[in-house]
């Protein structure tokens, strides 16, 4: 800048230009480049990894499709996949009871909040230990649950034990962070509904259910998709609580494609290195799926502005 | 205000539903209250099948003085401590940058880059985990908190820079312009204009990292073995096979490894639960 002369809204001078066209890779650069090296590289070696044979120590051997064909008449693939589709569905769950409980706690008493805090606690807790937790929760001796059920006159039951209900007592054990989650959503969602709105639909005699679902819902769209999104992932992520709780067990009837993969690739069985990417590629199609979604919405919203 | 404020409800329903809270409360935390009692009974209930009673005398000190001294889990936290507070330092500042790039600057393939962080942070760790291993065992970094806090800290890169993105967008871009203007350089927007703005957004993520990285488990499976490089979560679980069926040993040992993301949360609450719902509402 030469002259105060200069008037200030003059274009901007060349080099200055050519800074501004610079300085975002500049500040990109790291970040990108560990990001490439380390999550979407990795993704297309998996691919490529899929298509061979090996064990992690000699040379990979090529065999096409071959692993996909395996896949397709491997018993315990298919308990997996049926058990991802039960996770995915029941996980959902969450939401709802996310909404009910912000509804339930969003009032303004004495040390309401407090109360939220304490009931977004397991969300915070490590899913190793509410693996554990979960696990001595259902155990067939002591567990509360079959000392709650003994008071109704149920018999013990060994969830964990059992192979048609394994799998429902580890979503169950999941349902519990993953609702905490969703209520602190709603819970901020909620401190942002338009009281405006909710007045006036009162008084046109709009009453709790019909308020619920046409003026409140739809004001909490943007929690319910970010519900959504995080419910969705954590669905197809979860590994720490089987691994901890059954370890795939019993009989492998509680595995999913995650659990699976990790098993057929680093197991003390062998190492089937290429099989397990095949399943990793089944697993992020599924996934991939959502993500295009996920994208196209955000997409929307961003060209929408 | 939905539902209805309770304030308004006749004075039977007031003291009916602040009766009914603590109840909810003490049902939905059933199972951790169990694990904390567990961890202060003395063994000696355990072997006389008493799970549930009060325990017979306090043993809180014992117990928990054995998980701290007798085992291998202060350790195992030191673990965690080096491999999360240097990942969280890494992921900030990378994506301070990142996100600054993204959220003022107008290029062509801005978008597209964007949407590769956020599509590359919601991929399934499992397809990673063959080639990050391999990758580790390369570099010569298999079994080190080091190869484990880069890792962590390119994949919570993509997230991080979701989030810093979105909040500098928010930010008033008049104020860069004005900047400019003056003839500032780049870098010190960056530096002297932009993250000064950014401190809240900071707080939110460190704490938020702090939490994921601290329990993450499947990582610390794939990337390490054994006490001299593993963090808690993976540590938790050699503790239990050296204390099988001991309960009372084990509930302390959970609760210890439970307990630093907990207190991060109580005395950050504000700017977690700010980070946690971010975009919650428009």
């Amino acid at each position: 800048m030469t002259h105060a002369t200069l008037p200030t809204t003059s274009a901007p001078l060349p080099r200055r230009r050519n800074a501004q066209a610079i300085a975002p890779w500049l500040f990109l650069a790291p970040g990108l480049l560990f990001f490439l090296f380390y999550v979407i590289f990795p993704v297309f070696q998996s691919f490529n990894l899929s298509l061979y044979k090996w064990d992690g120590l000699g040379a990979p051997e090529y065999v096409g499709l071959k692993n996909y064909r395996d896949l397709g008449s491997d018993r315990a693939f298919e308990t997996s996949l049926w058990n991802n589709f039960k996770w995915l569905v029941l996980y959902l769950l969450a939401i709802p009871g996310g909404l009910f409980i912000a509804l339930f706690l969003n009032q303004t008493v004495t040390g309401i909040r407090l109360y939220k805090s304490l009931f977004f606690f397991p969300f915070v807790i490590s899913q190793v230990v509410v693996g554990l937790v979960f696990t001595w929760f259902y155990d067939p001796t002591f567990g509360l649950l079959n000392i709650l059920l003994g008071w109704v006159g149920l018999g013990p039951i060994n969830v964990l034990g059992d192979p048609t209900l394994v799998t429902y007592g580890i979503i169950a054990a999941g349902l519990w962070p993953q609702t905490a989650y969703c209520m602190i959503l709603y819970l901020t969602g909620l401190n942002a509904v338009d009281p405006e709105q909710v007045e006036a639909a009162r008084l046109d005699g709009a009453r709790s259910w019909r308020m619920l679902w046409f003026v409140i819902i739809p004001q909490l769209r943007p929690a319910t998709f970010i519900a959504f999104v995080v419910t969705i992932i954590g669905a197809l992520r979860s590994f720490d609580l089987i691994s901890i709780m059954t370890n795939g067990g019993p009989f492998g009837s509680s595995r999913v494609l995650s659990f699976y993969m990790f098993e057929k690739a680093l197991s003390e069985y062998g190492f089937r290195m290429g099989y397990g990417a095949a399943i990793a590629v089944v697993l992020f199609l599924i996934m991939l799926v959502f993500i295009a979604y996920f994208l196209w919405s955000m997409y929307r919203e961003e060209t929408g502005r | 205000m939905f539902p209805t404020p309770i304030e308004k409800a006749p004075r039977s329903w007031q003291l009916g539903y602040q009766g009914l809270l603590p109840v909810m409360l003490v049902a939905w935390l059933l199972p951790l209250i169990a694990v904390a009692m567990f961890s202060i009974k003395p063994d000696v209930d355990f072997t006389n099948g008493d799970y549930w009673g009060v325990p017979s005398r306090f043993a809180g000190f014992e117990n928990y003085g054995k998980v701290f001294f007798e085992s291998d889990m202060p350790r195992y936290l030191m673990n965690s401590v080096l491999i999360t507070v240097p990942t969280v330092i890494g992921a900030v500042a990378l994506s301070c940058m990142t996100g600054f790039a993204l959220g003022i600057y107008r290029f062509r393939s801005n978008l597209w880059i964007f949407f590769m962080f956020v599509a590359g942070n919601f991929v399934p760790f499992q397809i990673l985990m063959v080639p990050v291993r391999d990758l580790t065992l390369d570099l010569g970094l298999y079994n080190t908190k080091l190869g484990l806090v880069l890792f962590h800290v390119a994949f919570q890169t993509g997230f991080c820079t979701l989030f810093m993105r979105n909040f500098i967008r928010a930010l008033p871009f008049e104020l860069i312009e004005a900047a400019r203007v003056e003839g500032v350089a780049e870098w010190r927007i960056f530096w002297y204009v932009v993250l000064p703005l950014m401190k809240p957004a900071i707080a939110a993520l460190a704490v938020l990292i702090f939490t994921f990285i601290w329990n993450d488990y499947f990582w610390a499976v794939v990337l390490t073995q054994g006490a001299e490089s593993q963090p808690v979560t993976a540590g938790i679980t050699s503790f239990n096979a050296q204390y099988r069926a001991a309960y009372h040993l084990m509930s302390a040992g959970s609760i210890v490894a439970a307990l630093p993301p907990v207190a991060m949360f109580f005395l950050m609450q504000k700017h977690f639960i700010a980070g946690l719902t971010l975009g919650a509402v428009k």
